[in-house]
């Protein structure tokens, strides 16, 4: 029960990264259909695909960084 | 013959950049050998993590206790009876609280990197049973930290770079040569792909000081703070909150009639509708810039850590086969770093720029 807080932390930290692992690959894929599509709009496509992607990884770092903070609070 | 030269130019860069980690993970590797040697402890993985990631008092480059090299720096702490300044080598590399150091009849110590002022009269720092210090406070510490130090050389570096840049362009029409260009490319990188498509033709002019600096301070910190035995400056949540607190003050200042019109009283929606989301809005101020500072803080502490941790597996399993698994990986890591140094510097600026165009965004008035 000792490593019990970190075990969790680290399960948090691992749905935030399954959240965002399906958010960007959703993200690529359709950036890629697009591109597909329509090359010559390759450039546009590609700012808008990493602003996305940006915004969906900043909600899953929030996920580890609250998992981190669980792992290094030692319980008294 | 440009583009054999430009080429020649982009491989030196390569190789530069790939010199690099080869440094880090060959120090780091080191470091952690000669540790176990000595004091014959368990290897503790989340403390030297801790360590490395952590700001210090003092720029620590290798070796360990009294023979480690280690460049000192001032600290500079404002208590009750004014400023007191020494230098971080008073302490002697320690940072158990063990040494006193004495100065304008006041008593410090140094406790994982926190300074203490001992109470009057006390001789050594006493701890309760949680560890907290009982016999001592914390005054103001306005210390130059090694991360506050890493700054210094970042803005040196700048002023450096684009004062010749400037000065090239003050004389000549034509653009520059070397590494002025490589750098001219950058500027018009952030230019043309961040801040015209963002902030529009009329207005970007005016955000082009700010966008440029914010791009290459993160960019340059987060280059050097992979450098072997620098600081973990954009890895700090105190950088990033004031990065996140200037793009902030950029929209909350700049915001013209129009943004905070759409932010508190929408048109065009149900008025019931209205003071929903002028709570959903007017929290979303504070979101943009809180989410800018996770992002870049996680995203630099979240390379090292992986990396520490790689070689930190070595000692860990106790067993040197590891290495032939962990360094190569670390090794790659350490490459993806390189662009996610870029990355991060990108995501920040344009981001930034992108609040910056909707509360300067003219709305056409139906």
């Amino acid at each position: 029960m000792e490593y019990l807080h970190i075990g969790l932390a680290a399960l948090g930290a691992g749905l935030a990264v399954v959240g965002a692992a399906i958010g960007v690959g959703k993200i690529g894929g359709s950036a890629m259909d697009a591109i597909a599509r329509q090359p010559e709009a390759a450039g546009k496509i590609q700012t808008a695909m990493i602003i996305a992607a940006a915004l969906v990884e900043g909600v899953a770092l929030f996920g580890v960084v609250a998992a981190l903070l669980g792992v290094l609070t030692v319980p008294a | 013959m440009t583009a054999k030269k430009s080429l020649v130019i982009s491989l030196y860069f390569t190789l530069a950049f790939a010199i690099f980690p080869l440094f880090t993970v060959a120090q780091e590797h080191e470091e952690q050998h000669s540790a176990p040697q000595e004091a014959e402890e368990k290897f503790n993985a989340t403390e030297m993590i801790m360590h490395h990631i952590g700001d210090s008092h003092g720029w620590h480059f290798f070796g360990e206790g009294d023979s480690s090299v280690t460049l000192p720096l001032p600290v500079i702490l404002y208590t009750e009876n004014g400023l007191v300044s020494f230098m971080s080598s008073e302490f002697h590399h320690d940072t158990e609280g063990h040494h006193v150091v004495e100065k304008d009849g006041m008593r410090f110590v140094n406790l994982h990197e926190d300074i203490y002022k001992l109470d009057s009269g006390a001789e050594a720092v006493e701890f309760d049973a949680d560890h907290h210090p009982v016999n001592a406070s914390k005054p103001w510490d306005l210390s130059i930290t090694k991360n506050v130090a890493a700054m210094f050389l970042t803005v040196i570096l700048m002023l450096i770079f684009f004062t010749s840049l400037a000065r090239h362009h003050k004389k000549h029409k034509h653009a520059p040569k070397g590494f002025n260009n490589a750098l001219e490319t950058l500027v018009l990188f952030v230019r043309d792909d961040i801040a015209l498509p963002q902030i529009g033709e009329k207005k970007y002019m005016k955000f082009m000081p700010f966008l440029l600096t914010v791009f290459f301070f993160i960019w340059i910190t987060n280059l050097m703070g992979l450098l072997p035995g620098a600081a973990n400056v954009t890895g700090n949540i105190a950088v990033t909150v004031s990065l996140g607190l200037f793009t902030l003050a950029m929209i909350v200042f700049n915001g013209n009639k129009d943004y905070w019109k759409h932010t508190f009283w929408m048109p065009g929606i149900p008025t019931f509708v209205k003071p929903i989301l002028a709570i959903v809005e007017g929290l979303g101020i504070f979101i943009k810039p809180i989410a800018l500072m996770i992002r870049l803080f996680a995203n630099i502490t979240a390379g090292h850590i992986i990396i520490l941790s790689l070689i930190g597996l070595i000692f860990i399993l106790e067993n040197a086969g590891i290495a032939g698994v962990s360094v190569p990986f670390a090794l790659f890591i350490t490459v993806l770093e390189l662009l996610v140094a870029f990355l991060q510097a990108f995501i920040f600026t344009m981001l930034s720029a992108l609040f910056i165009g909707m509360a300067v965004e003219e709305h056409e008035h139906h």
